[in-house]
């Protein structure tokens, strides 16, 4: 496999060393411990936002630091949590005494290593609240797994919460706000090719020329089922079955319809979902009044992609279209 | 699938020596170092494991965080005990190996280190007390239960037959031979289950034939403690 790095050892300081060149208008950086913090924070009476995980799923988090989003990510190595010190450092530099809050994926080592860092927080003072996504409905049987995963629903939250703590929103209702998206987006995805972990060097999983998985995690993690390839119409309505079902939709609704690629894909094949998921969308009488298209929770350079769909009422617009400023998201503004 | 035989497999049929062994803070550096090698060792049969089932990195994580705890060891003074070791542990963990085994082990050594106090010299009470508070603190971190294809499947009868050992008066040598012994069995009943914590646990049955490897690296550190008392 080809990379474009140099030591494997050194993939995330490099990148994070690169991302803050880039974009010192927006984020400084912290290198030891390393998280990624808004150049203006901690904003006095603001609500923290503190997000996190393993790297190679960017922009998410980094690209997300910024005006009316996260005030500081944390990046743990390729595919493997941050360690609590590095989040509660981030804790600490963000908190402008109105509390702060944890967007957590609802991944085993992401829930233990905040949970962990929020216990350290509070030791110290910091009320910290941790807010769980759970989005992906790939995921049948939540009783007897870990629960369901955090996947790119987790960009709609940390926008639309960004936006509440931005307009001054407590820690009580910021929080109410990230719950609320939560429980109202639902995602599931599609694995064409699988990915290689940069220090491992080998694919993590592999897949037939003619294979494609069915309700792929952000890390190649299996879904649901393994299938031949079909077009991607059939495709599309295989990820969005689950999604509606789970999602109790009402003729009339409006939604948020996030065609999300995986890193490999291009954009030109994550029109092609748009469009019939849209028009999936259209049957069932719900209108798409906001959209999101693009390479934003990523699996290195898996190819597939996943559709988040959102149900929106006027609050959740609003804060939608609330102005933001992060490499990855920028308008408004 | 099943690993080789993990190094010093060749101790639980050791005899023990008639001196009886001392638990005290020398041997729980030992302890610690002989686990750093070990682990070392099996770093990438873990990671195997682990990519069978879930992301491929245990071993890695492991071995990384291990071997951070070495430098810390040198040059400590006289008025280390075992459970100051056992506190350097679960720190360097807790900031070094990152995913779940970290704040799980993590959190096992901070119990373990609480549950021992200023002792300088562990008896078999204070044994199974260490080995159930590790237990209990992994639980309570985790929140996973026997059969759910964990490291706890692994711990659980680890503690229950240290602590049928104790109860029936065995040596401290006898003890901890019985809990590696139990962890390893533990571990190796990890393979025909279906997971139902961490990231295996979205397998549902292709997790079946799969050992976890958390609960391989219990067994591990396990057997190194068991291994240290043998040769003793």
């Amino acid at each position: 496999m080809k990379k474009l790095i140099n030591d494997p050892k050194n993939v995330v300081n490099e990148a994070v060393a690169g991302f803050e060149m880039a974009h010192a208008d927006i984020v400084r950086v912290s290198h030891d411990p390393v998280f990624i913090l808004r150049a203006d924070a901690p904003l006095r009476g603001k609500v923290g936002i503190v997000s996190g995980g393993g790297s190679g799923h960017e922009p998410l988090h980094g690209g997300f630091v910024g005006f009316g989003m996260l005030d500081a990510a944390v990046p743990g190595p390729v595919f493997t949590s941050p360690t609590p010190d590095p989040i509660l450092a981030a804790t600490q530099a963000v908190d402008g005494g109105a509390g702060v809050i944890h967007i957590v994926k609802n991944y085993t080592g992401d829930v233990l290593n905040f949970e962990t860092a929020a216990d350290l927080a509070a030791a110290e003072g910091i009320e910290v609240r941790a807010v769980i996504i759970n989005d992906d409905v790939a995921v049948k049987d939540s009783l007897y797994t870990a629960g369901r995963r955090g996947v790119a629903g987790t960009v709609l939250v940390e926008k639309i919460t960004g936006a509440a703590a931005e307009r001054g929103d407590d820690l009580d209702a910021v929080v109410a706000v990230a719950e609320k998206v939560n429980s109202r987006v639902r995602t599931m995805g599609v694995a064409l090719t699988p990915c290689v972990v940069p220090h491992a060097g080998e694919p993590s999983f592999t897949l037939a020329d003619d294979e494609i998985e069915i309700g792929i995690g952000i890390h190649g993690e299996p879904g649901r089922e393994r299938i031949k390839l079909e077009p991607a119409d059939a495709i599309v309505d295989r990820l969005l079955g689950p999604i509606l079902d789970d999602l109790p939709f009402a003729n009339g609704d409006e939604a948020l319809l996030f065609v999300n690629g995986m890193g490999g894909t291009p954009q030109i094949e994550l029109y092609i979902v748009f469009r019939r998921a849209a028009e999936v969308l259209a049957e069932r009488g719900i209108t798409v009044t906001r959209s999101l298209v693009g390479n934003y929770t990523t699996s290195l350079e898996m190819a597939g992609a996943s559709i988040s769909v959102l149900k929106l009422d006027d609050e959740l617009t609003a804060l939608w279209d609330a102005p933001v400023q992060t490499s990855a998201l920028r308008w408004g503004r | 699938m099943a690993p080789n035989d993990e190094p010093g497999a060749a101790g639980s049929g050791a005899a023990l020596s008639n001196a009886v062994p001392r638990l005290d803070t020398g041997w729980t550096i030992r302890w610690i170092r002989r686990s750093a090698e070990v682990l070392a060792a099996n770093r990438a049969a873990l990671n195997t494991l682990d990519r069978d089932i879930g992301d491929g990195d245990h071993g890695e994580n492991m071995d990384r965080g291990f071997q951070a705890i070495l430098p810390k060891l040198e040059g400590l003074d006289d008025e280390t005990t075992p459970g100051s070791v056992l506190k350097i542990v679960a720190t360097t963990l807790i900031s070094t190996v990152g995913g779940a085994a970290g704040p799980l082990y993590g959190t096992a050594f901070l119990k373990a280190a609480g549950a021992v106090g200023a002792t300088q010299s562990l008896d078999s009470a204070a044994l199974v007390a260490l080995l159930t508070a590790a237990r209990d603190g992994i639980v309570l971190r985790g929140k996973a239960v026997e059969g759910d294809k964990t490291m706890i499947d692994a711990w659980t009868p680890a503690v229950n037959a240290a602590s049928a050992a104790q109860t029936a008066g065995s040596p401290i040598g006898a003890v901890l031979l019985a809990a590696a012994d139990a962890a390893a069995q533990g571990a190796q009943a990890t393979e025909p289950l279906v997971a139902r914590k961490g990231r295996a646990s979205y397998l549902g049955e292709r997790a079946i034939g799969h050992r976890d490897p958390g609960s391989q690296s219990t067994s591990l550190l396990l057997r190194a403690a068991a291994d240290l008392v043998a040769q003793h």
